[in-house]
């Protein structure tokens, strides 16, 4: 199997599903003749022409709404918006049109919305955000942030076919930092099931997108502790029964990521865990996030604010020790 | 029959089109006897439903608020009947006569707005916000002008399927203050788009003037943005219906957008809950002998058509609509929680065209 980055397989993903269904089409900023913010869309323009590739007006609003329109008329519109940042843009289009959609009128919206998430870079407080909280309470919408780059690719086909508006956050940090084997020709990895990315018995971490990676790293060598990392994959739909079943294996649970904090998917895990498996825990869930601050742009106030590898060393030794 | 022959953008194909409308006549004079006919009975129609609708509503058996659009029924008949049965339509709040020209009954109407099982969404939605799908109607939003984006896109898919079809929406002149109209327009200009803006302007964005709305006619935007803006009287529904047509026939044959300005009133408030205390009497009176319905109506008694008993009918046809929807159930709460998200991917349908030229196509 072939190896390639994150952002490599998204590119590769998208260009499948264009071959493979000539109803995917793209549109944004910047994501034609330039091959977009980030060059995922390099060299689509010159395969599949202007029309498939829409280098868009700066708009959201119309970017998302024009999907809208296009995916419940046949086609499977795939937005990229410049930054995650951004789609606040367009929020109205997306939870109040097609998220509502189906629910009100019985319409399915094939449309996918890419949003480059994620700091780490000095981007500051409009090009650093992890917004994928402000989806979870837009019943309608499903949301993905995968991790590797196998799960990148698999996922995003799944996006595309899906007949639902689903937010696919792809994570800045992982574009060309993450690696790894990607098979070749297309494939779909089904929403809502997460990965055991680690088998552990003591402890669970829980995360996804970017944080993945630093989870295991921060929890490969923790004083010879097993510890389990749990990848989400997709937020909504959420895997319940894997977050419960790593929770009754190990009784610890460690819930990790860059977004702020308040009412964050790591609120939201660990009020299932409370409801669904009380009895099962030996100690407090613990949160591991950025706190509730805007994104600071100076590299020490950034790192400050964004959780490192020894914030989760710590929240996990401590929890070992409770 | 004209054709285009524009290729398409999905498959390359440069076959011609094959399913090409009828040359679209921009002479109102066009119009048959018996289109005619059809524009006043929807005018009846649309004022009957609703004023079956006030009533209900004034009963208790209304649930929330209740909105309609009395004196600016000629804009949605008249825009509405330029329509194809493939085309695709966005209709807003105050325009039930789209809703019943593309096909939908007043029994249905008014077991929406009674929240019922019977009604368009089942009870998941109020008021006019529906649009039933099977007809290729999308429904609004509550947020103004939403649908301005999502017309666009209708138009989009038609343009690179190489498809001669249209997606028309409605919007009041108070969205035209709102990013998303200027996005849509935007959009619609730079990819000329096969799309019709119907902007009625009916005098009021709820209670603010159009002095406080704008320092520039919205119609005059259309020119800055790249397509062609019309400005009609909105309460003469065959001049409603020329303008439309035309539209209709620019954006079929890749002529881009046209925004239709029509000038016209809502003379009720903007919601049953509003007394219009804020509406000048005289520009009330202006515009109440101006009413569309009475206008047309004498114009066809003097052609000899017979009113009364278009009237009867439409009454008879409400008396029998009020009657089924007041014996549809109320929805089960147990299916509240069902069809957040779609398992499958129903397809727009298309939706009545009572113009007869589209009657000539269909049947050709």
């Amino acid at each position: 199997m072939p190896e390639a980055t994150y952002l490599q397989a998204i590119s590769d993903g998208l260009r499948e599903e264009m071959r493979h269904d000539e109803t995917v089409f793209c549109l944004g900023e910047d994501i034609g003749a330039f091959g977009g913010a980030f060059k995922v869309t390099d060299g689509f323009i010159e395969e599949f022409g202007t029309q498939r590739v829409w280098d868009t007006p700066l708009a959201e609003a119309a970017i998302i709404g024009t999907a809208v329109g296009a995916a419940v008329e046949g086609l499977r519109p795939v937005c990229e918006m410049q930054f995650a940042d951004f789609i606040a843009c367009g929020f109205d289009q997306l939870v109040n049109v097609a998220a509502k959609m189906h629910y009100r009128q019985g319409l399915a919206v094939p449309m996918t919305v890419r949003l480059p998430s994620g700091g780490g870079f000095s981007g500051g407080p409009f090009h650093s955000q992890n917004p994928e909280a402000w989806f979870l309470q837009a019943p309608g919408l499903k949301v993905v942030a995968p991790s590797t780059p196998a799960d990148a690719k698999g996922l995003l086909a799944a996006a595309i076919q899906d007949p639902n508006p689903v937010v696919y956050l792809e994570h800045k940090h992982l574009y060309r930092r993450a690696k790894g084997e990607v098979p070749e020709g297309r494939y779909e990895i089904p929403l809502g099931k997460a990965r055991l990315a680690r088998e552990g018995a003591d402890l669970t971490v829980i995360a996804y997108g970017a944080m993945v990676p630093l989870a295991l790293e921060a929890t490969d060598d923790l004083e010879g502790a097993r510890i389990e990392v749990l990848d989400l994959r997709s937020l909504v739909p959420l895997d319940r029964d894997a977050v419960l079943a790593s929770v009754r294996k190990t009784s610890k649970v460690v819930v990790r990521h860059e977004a702020t904090r308040s009412c964050g998917v790591g609120a939201e895990v660990a009020a299932l865990i409370a409801e669904e498996a009380f009895e099962d825990l030996d100690g407090p869930v613990v949160r591991v996030s950025a706190p509730d601050v805007p994104i600071p742009f100076s590299p020490p106030l950034e790192r400050a604010v964004l959780p490192q590898v020894d914030d989760v060393k710590e929240a996990c030794r401590e929890l070992l020790a409770y | 029959m004209k054709t285009t022959t524009a290729t398409s953008a999905v498959n390359g194909s440069s076959e011609p089109f094959t399913h090409a409308p009828p040359a679209a006549s921009t002479e109102a004079s066009q119009l048959t006897p018996a289109d005619r006919t059809n524009l006043l009975h929807f005018m009846l129609l649309m004022r009957a439903t609703e004023e079956r609708a006030l009533s209900l509503y004034r009963q208790g058996k209304v649930p929330g608020s209740f909105y309609d659009g009395r004196g600016q029924e000629a804009v949605s008949v008249g825009s509405a009947f330029a329509l194809g049965p493939r085309d695709r339509a966005c209709i807003l709040h105050r325009d039930l006569g789209a809703h019943l020209i593309r096909g939908v009954e007043p029994g249905r109407v008014l077991a929406q707005m009674m929240g019922r099982a019977g009604g368009i969404t089942g009870g998941r939605e109020g008021n006019m916000h529906f649009g039933d799908h099977r007809l290729g109607c999308v429904g609004m939003v509550s947020m103004l002008p939403d649908m301005m984006p999502v017309a666009c896109g209708l138009a989009l898919a038609f343009q690179m399927r190489g498809e001669p079809r249209v997606a028309m929406t409605w919007c009041g002149e108070g969205s035209t203050a709102n990013g998303q109209w200027h996005e849509a327009m935007n959009v619609a200009g730079v990819r000329r788009l096969p799309v019709v803006f119907v902007l009625e302007n009916n005098q009021f964005a709820y209670s603010t003037p159009n002095d406080l709305e704008f320092a520039v006619d919205p119609v005059e935007r259309a020119g800055a943005y790249g397509f062609a803006g019309v400005k009609v009287d909105g309460n003469d529904v065959e001049a409603v219906f020329a303008a439309s047509a035309e539209a209709c026939e620019r954006a079929r044959s890749g002529g881009g957008p046209t925004l239709i300005e029509c000038e016209t009133m809502r003379m009720h408030g903007h919601g049953a809950h509003d007394d219009m205390r804020y509406v000048p009497r005289e520009l009330f009176e202006h515009w109440a002998a101006r009413d569309p319905i009475d206008r047309y109506e004498a114009r066809l008694r003097e052609g000899g058509v017979d009113v009364d008993a278009m009237r009867a009918a439409v009454k008879k046809e409400l008396d029998e609509a009020t009657d089924w929807a007041l014996a549809q159930d109320m929805p089960d709460p147990a299916t509240a929680t069902e069809g957040v998200f779609a398992d499958s991917e129903p397809v727009l349908g298309d939706g009545r065209a009572p113009w007869s030229r589209w009657e000539e196509a269909t049947h050709a």
